[in-house]
């Protein structure tokens, strides 16, 4: 039993640290955040020349082959650096077309994305706020003949303004939604009748999308998998995806406290750095304990991942609903050991305590995920 | 990264299950923990740990010099995870010796220490206990003021102890006294190897909120003690004091992992049962959630030690996250058993014995129990300054004197 990352793993995590620092400054990300849409291509393709897209994704589609230990690594790198996005939103595209689709729509869709030419985004979530079975219901799709027609509104869909591909989650029976009749189809995102209406956020270092189908028509060879099968395809890559997020949010919480150590040595007041008042030290060790918490969880579920193991979701929801608490928490006393300068724009606490506020809401809240946990234990 | 056991640790844990399948009681019943019988409970733990010397699993991490078995600190975390998993009575009360005096004496002894002192403890022929805290220095232990002035061959030691454990059953008491008291307070203390049969020394028990009497004041009223008890060197004693706190490895920790991890399933099925109003306590939304998270947090003190245990196996030295595993086990444990006592309701404080007392009254003296881990082997607050200080390097709030 090692708990532990490998010499290799930590490579990366420093490779990714140095990148980052250097491509995505926090002027870079203020850059983007004043932009219209947050996206830049320059530092795209400087992601894509790193290989990452590719990190898990197996050999044959060209990627690296690594484990979701790896891409872990990454992400909390970036969670860190408030790193743009495209980036989570594409691998977990890639996730689902891995998962889902058949050889000839790999090498259509999987390959060029792994190379950096085809962006995805999933949208799965609906006006019901949430991320199961009956927000699929939002979009429902009729056959006829060689194609579907979908009609209905997906919302919080990240990135999907630069996404090549909108992978979304149908459900073909609106008499009732069910497990299985949940479809998943890939549409191209200039589609006649596919219209993205960005949302005003508070977080705009991560645009997020309104993605409304108007009797939008795609080839039925579009539909990944089985018609009405996609739901536990759907369910594995939400776990993924829910531990990647953690991730991010883990190194973004790091990066919090790195942030509060430092101001407490620096500011003075009454004659001595604040950090020496037992108030401010005691905030900071509880933002320790939060932090190093949600990172064991994170990681232990990070592993089950990469081991495709039946007790991934269970991790998931407890690395989820505790590290949603703990970004909370740290980011709020991030502003509040800030005094008044953590109030203003100026200061970077805002865009983390902005960010802490999404991820708390993605992919589930910290109820949700207990209520999730209390069925997986027979409450 | 591999939270799997490899075959070698697999078949060491095989080992340790069947030893401890063999060897419990026909029934897999001890001694109750909650025994009135002191005397009773003494004798049961020494034969045990008579029992598990023979077989040479005491002491497993000594170095084999020193009668252990220079196990590694994986095979001391699976030995403890089994020993907690089979609901084996809790040795560290006897086992100050094993965990604490018994590194203390190979670190800082003489061979005559060592060869005299070791042994016994290993066999459990002789119990220790520790004279650390008084009644004007807990937190603050380097105020101490039990003093042990020189004459001669030997020492003569004048003070009081607090929150000694099990001091009337103890052969030996592992103790710090000021011997310089002109020094700062760090640099004049000594550790002393005390015989607790000296003329001179009184118990008193400290009845505490439980209403048992598991600790005592000890009473040192000019007990001499010879020249040879004195450990480490003269004024030596912080640095004794030090070398017993950083022995922590974490996998103590793992004990109250898994008993916190058996407590909450008995809540569950509690909760289960539980009619509250018109339906089961586990129906209540609210319960749920904080039975959700009173699981989070079990699972996750797992994992923290599992990373602490790596970091110490890799390096020698402890993470960041070590430092946090008494703050966050002494917390969530209070979580939980406030959780059971708002589970049971009214019904929550009906103590062993009564009409109408659930599970014997068993969670309210849990809960009583769980304001004690809060407060000892450094209060929140200390681990707290401590974290703050030492880990996060963040200035220090007080002056050093």
């Amino acid at each position: 039993m090692e708990f532990g990352f490998t010499e290799e793993q930590e490579m990366i995590r420093s490779q990714a640290a140095e990148f980052l620092k250097n491509e995505s400054s926090v002027t870079f990300v203020r850059e983007l955040m004043s932009s219209e849409h947050g996206y830049s291509e320059e530092y795209w393709n400087k992601l894509v020349s790193l290989g990452w897209l590719g990190l898990i994704f197996p050999e044959q589609y060209g990627g690296a082959g690594l484990s979701f230990i790896e891409l872990t690594v990454v992400l909390e790198a970036m969670g860190a650096a408030l790193a743009p996005a495209s980036f989570f939103s594409s691998i977990l595209g890639g996730l689902v077309l891995l998962e889902a689709g058949d050889e000839e729509q790999k090498n259509r869709w999987l390959k060029p994305l792994v190379e950096g030419r085809n962006k995805a985004t999933l949208a799965l979530s609906g006006p019901g706020g949430g991320w199961q079975v009956a927000d699929c219901s939002s979009v429902t799709a009729e056959r006829s003949n060689g194609s579907y027609s979908l009609s209905g509104t997906r919302l919080f869909v990240p990135d999907a303004h630069h996404a090549d591909l909108i992978i979304c989650a149908v459900s073909t029976d609106t008499s009732s939604v069910r497990e299985n009749n949940i479809t998943l189809l890939v549409t191209a995102r200039n589609s006649d009748g596919l219209n993205i209406t960005p949302l005003r956020t508070m977080d705009q270092t991560r645009r997020l999308y309104d993605v409304t189908f108007e009797q939008v028509r795609v080839p039925a060879t579009q539909v990944l998998g089985k018609p009405g099968k996609a739901w536990p395809i759907i369910r594995s890559v939400l776990a993924k995806a829910t531990i990647g997020l953690c991730a991010e949010m883990v190194g973004g919480a790091q990066k919090v406290l790195d942030m509060c150590v430092d101001y407490s040595k620096q500011r003075i007041q009454f004659g001595r750095p604040i950090g020496s008042f037992q108030a401010i030290q005691h905030k900071c060790a509880d933002m320790l304990l939060l932090i190093e918490s949600a990172r064991s969880a994170t990681y232990a579920a990070a592993w089950t991942a990469s081991q495709n193991r039946s007790d991934t979701e269970l991790l998931a929801s407890i690395a989820k609903a505790y590290t949603s608490d703990a970004y909370r928490y740290v980011v709020g006393e991030g502003i509040q050991i800030h005094g008044g300068m953590g109030f203003t724009w100026e200061h970077d606490m805002h865009l983390y305590f902005k960010r802490a506020k999404a991820d708390e809401f993605n992919f589930g809240d910290s109820n949700y995920h207990r209520e999730r946990i209390a069925q997986l234990i027979g409450l | 990264m591999d939270l799997n056991y490899t075959s070698d640790e697999t078949r060491f844990r095989d080992e340790v299950r069947a030893w401890l399948a063999a060897n419990l009681d026909a029934d897999g019943e001890t001694v109750s923990p909650d025994s009135e019988d002191m005397d009773q409970w003494m004798t049961y733990l020494k034969q045990w740990q008579r029992k598990l010397h023979e077989a040479g699993w005491s002491g497993i991490s000594w170095p084999k010099e020193y009668g252990g078995r220079g196990a590694t600190i994986i095979e001391e975390l699976i030995f403890t995870e089994e020993m907690a998993r089979a609901k084996v009575p809790n040795l560290m009360n006897i086992s100050i010796g094993i965990e604490l005096v018994g590194p203390a004496i190979m670190h800082h002894g003489t061979d005559e220490q060592k060869l005299r002192y070791l042994p016994k403890i290993l066999s459990g022929e002789e119990i220790w206990s520790q004279g650390f805290s008084e009644p004007g220095a807990g937190s603050d232990l380097a105020s101490l003021r039990t003093l042990a002035v020189e004459e001669q061959d030997h020492f003569v030691i004048t003070g009081q102890k607090v929150w000694t454990s099990w001091a009337e059953y103890s052969e030996y008491c592992i103790l710090l006294a000021r011997t310089d008291p002109a020094a700062p307070k760090h640099k004049g203390i000594s550790c002393f190897l005390v015989d607790m049969r000296s003329p001179g020394i009184t118990i008193r028990p400290t009845r505490q909120i439980t209403g048992e009497a598991e600790f005592s004041e000890v009473f040192f009223d000019g007990v001499r003690v010879p020249a040879e008890s004195l450990l480490g060197g003269i004024n030596q004693g912080w640095k004794v004091a030090m070398t017993i706190l950083a022995h922590e490895r974490g996998t103590s920790a793992i004990r109250y992992q898994i008993r916190f991890r058996s407590e909450l399933d008995d809540l569950v099925k509690l909760a289960k049962s539980f009619i509250r109003k018109d339906d089961n306590a586990a129906a209540d939304p609210l319960i749920r959630q904080k039975l959700a998270q009173s699981f989070i947090e079990v699972e996750i003190l797992k994992y923290n030690i599992y990373r602490s245990v790596t970091q110490i196996m890799r390096s020698g030295k402890p993470g960041p996250e070590s430092s946090i595993i008494k703050l966050f086990w002494s917390e969530m444990d209070r979580r939980q058993k406030e959780l059971a006592m708002e589970t049971l309701g009214p019904y929550s404080q009906l103590v062993q014995n009564s009409k109408w007392a659930v599970d014997h009254g068993r969670w309210a003296k849990a809960f009583l129990w769980s304001r004690a881990g809060t407060i000892y082997a450094g209060s929140s607050e200390i681990q707290r300054n401590i974290i703050a200080e030492r880990v996060l390097g963040l200035p220090r709030s007080q002056e050093q004197k």
